[in-house]
């Protein structure tokens, strides 16, 4: 095969056979996608189906911490799992840059292969396209995910309840500030990695023994403060949070405050948001702080009902702050 | 060791302060902040919530950003619309609107337009990209103008052809020489960084000169109350005097390198402040030894042009003569999303953190 992807792999014929023969299904080993037909067919288990899709543009497409597969599989695993949904079946389309070295293509599939087998999910089905170059930049990624929701899990962005506690899994900001921190154009090289983990491990132990957790959501774009203004205007709830007690690592607040942003509102790949009843916090807590992808959680706030849509915050010296929703994007400060 | 991550914001520090500031009990004071940092900081920390009934804290035009002049987005719209040239800024740029567009719709429009953090990537970008034009962006104060002025040194050393600077670098001092003559203001927390370059002294002067203090202060909790508690009593008594509450950083004759830096590429000129009209003796330009990097110059561009659109009193901002909430567009035809003017965009900008963190409290 050449070193690197040619229009000619999207073309349907023999090379886009090979791709999918030497990438594609080498690194997955599926079952499913071994059938090679034009859908993957399979039964799903009694009960709800979840189902999700995402897609996947970042750059660079590898970081500290992980690469733009890795992340295609985690988010949409990540997104079935916030709805307290077995994730079990991906599909993977591919929008690849003619001139993409075939090693890049290799090392994320392989990645995304690791991920999946990690999570436990089996990816089945599949599609890849070339375009010419400058009309995607390297790689472009879709996937999409179906899951299974056990009886009695009623997880939904309007089920917060004034009294519950709001937990986060772990330290926030990680995946946002990594990204920063690699882009060319800031030109600062840091000890920052992506948080980027898959969490039905951690959820679905969770949920199998805390009952009645009210809302799950994982704070991708935009950080917690988003996802917690989307939770507080779709519960009509009021939330409060502690400033002292949001965990954010060191080097995250050093990058933050150098540039001038704001942790609350930086991207995270690998923490949930859980809101669940004040007497189920303590259980919940011991059992996400004894896995590895919780050992950092922490109690941050509370739900209300004053102040409904709108998310505040008792920042360290004892005044209070609105935490609003981001407003465009974050950018750098001047002096 | 002190841990500066942890030590300043450590409640059991500024309690004190804190309480003790909630005693005031002296003639109403009004006390303005420069700068736009300390702005957002004070809503960060939620300090308005601290302070007593006697003392107002209103925001002055310390957000290089915000006072920049209409005309001079014009200019930079007008810029980027050049093909040959590649447009290098501040990120908080982008957004500020100009009389019909912003950098933003350009870029999305397909302007070639970048986000640096700094000058020196700006020359960089000269450097490796002889076919483009490259023109930075330079707006900002005190703490900024050193740096522009570093790159331009390197620009010269390097004998680059391709890059240019589009001026419109400020001062402080002689735009708080007018507030303090306008008789409104109390006392000054005085800008730190702006400070650690400049030093005290031309604040020392104006001190003197009104009778209205000013405190020299960082950007922690700790800094802010205790900066807030000391120009309180300053204030009270009428002494015309500055204190220097950020030691660990601000230097009575501040970055002599710095200066020299910016004397050696700068000189003072007059300057248009958005709002606030034109200042004596409050801009800098380039030097004639420095006029080849001028972009003013060699795009044949007209400064200060364009009008402020209907409506907008980000200048009645800029001077603390009205709140953000007391500007009919606050929140309605004004926001971070849709901005009318640059208060309300600029990160720093005064309307953008009542905004963000005022909000309903």
């Amino acid at each position: 095969m050449n070193q690197i992807v040619t229009l000619a792999h999207g073309s349907g014929g023999r090379m886009t056979f090979e791709l999918v023969e030497k990438v594609f299904r080498r690194h997955f080993q599926s079952s499913l996608l071994e059938q090679g037909d034009d859908a993957a067919v399979f039964r799903m288990p009694e009960g709800r189906t979840a189902f999700t899709t995402d897609s996947f543009v970042i750059t660079p497409i590898f970081f500290p911490g992980g690469n733009i597969g890795k992340l295609a599989v985690c988010g949409t695993v990540n997104d079935l799992a916030a709805m307290g949904a077995k994730p079990l079946y991906l599909s993977c389309g591919f929008i690849l840059e003619e001139g993409l070295p075939l090693e890049e293509l290799e090392r994320i599939t392989a990645s995304m292969a690791e991920t999946a087998r990690e999570a436990g999910v089996m990816l089945v089905t599949g599609d890849t396209k070339v375009v010419q170059r400058g009309a995607v930049d390297k790689i472009f990624i879709n996937t999409s995910g179906i899951g299974n929701i056990p009886d009695g899990i009623e997880l939904s962005g309007s089920n917060a309840h004034p009294g519950d506690c709001v937990i986060v899994t772990g330290t926030i900001g990680e995946h946002g500030s990594c990204i920063l921190q690699e882009r060319e154009e800031l030109n600062l090289h840091g000890p920052i990695h992506s948080d980027c983990a898959p969490l039905n491990g951690l959820t679905g132990s969770l949920l199998a023994q805390i009952p009645g957790v009210h809302v799950m959501r994982d704070p991708t774009r935009g950080g917690i403060a988003t996802t917690l203004n989307e939770i507080a205007i779709q519960s009509h709830v009021g939330i409060q949070l502690h400033e002292e007690e949001i965990p954010v690592l060191p080097e995250v607040e050093g990058l933050c405050e150098l540039l001038g942003m704001d942790p609350l509102y930086m991207a995270n790949e690998g923490k949930m948001l859980i809101l669940l009843p004040q007497q189920q916090t303590e259980a919940a807590m011991a059992l996400l702080q004894q896995h590895p992808l919780g050992r950092t959680a922490r109690v941050i706030g509370k739900v209300i009902e004053e102040n409904p849509g709108k998310v505040y915050m008792k920042t360290r010296t004892g005044g209070k702050r609105i935490v609003d929703m981001l407003s465009g994007e974050q950018l750098p400060r001047i002096c | 060791m002190v841990d500066y991550r942890k030590d300043f914001r450590d409640p059991r520090y500024f309690e004190k302060a804190e309480a003790e500031l909630k005693k005031y009990q002296g003639r109403p004071l009004v006390l303005m902040e420069v700068c736009g940092t300390h702005t957002m900081a004070i809503f960060q920390y939620g300090i308005r919530d601290l302070l007593p009934e006697g003392i107002r804290l209103v925001s002055g035009p310390g957000c290089p950003v915000c006072v920049t002049p209409v005309g001079y987005m014009d200019a930079a719209i007008q810029l980027a619309s050049d093909p040959r040239v590649t447009l290098t800024t501040f990120g908080d740029m982008l957004r500020i609107p100009g009389s019909n567009s912003s950098l933003a719709l350009e870029k999305a429009a397909g302007a070639d337009i970048r986000i640096v953090y700094s000058p020196l990537d700006a020359v960089m970008l000269a450097e490796n990209s002889q076919d483009r034009q490259v023109v930075f962006l330079s707006v900002g104060f005190e703490t900024t103008t050193p740096v522009t002025a570093l790159a331009l040194r390197q620009a010269k050393e390097k004998k680059l052809s391709n890059f240019h600077v589009l001026t419109a670098n400020k001062t402080m001092p002689s735009a708080m020489e007018m507030l303090a003559q306008q008789g409104r203001i109390d006392g000054f927390l005085l800008p730190g960084h702006v400070c650690a370059i400049s030093g005290l002294n031309e604040y020392e002067v104006l001190a003197e000169k009104h009778g209205i203090p000013g405190v020299a202060t960082g950007f922690e909790p700790l800094d802010l109350l205790q900066a807030l508690l000391m120009l309180s009593r300053l204030a009270e008594a009428r002494e015309g005097r500055v204190i220097n509450q950020y030691a660990r950083v601000v230097r009575p004759e501040g970055n002599k390198k710095a200066k020299e830096i910016v004397r050696q590429v700068f000189e003072v000129c007059d300057a248009q402040w958005r709002g606030l009209g034109r200042i004596p003796d409050s801009g800098l330009r380039l030097r004639k030894e420095y006029e080849a990097f001028d972009a003013w110059k060699y795009f044949k561009l007209e400064p200060e042009q364009g009008k402020e659109p209907e409506g907008c009193l980000c200048g009645q901002v800029l001077m603390g003569n009205l709140k953000p909430g007391e500007c009919p567009l606050f929140g309605t035809a004004c926001t971070p999303e849709s901005p009318v003017g640059a208060c309300m965009v600029s990160y720093e900008g005064t309307c953008a953190a009542y905004y963000k963190y005022g909000g309903a409290l």
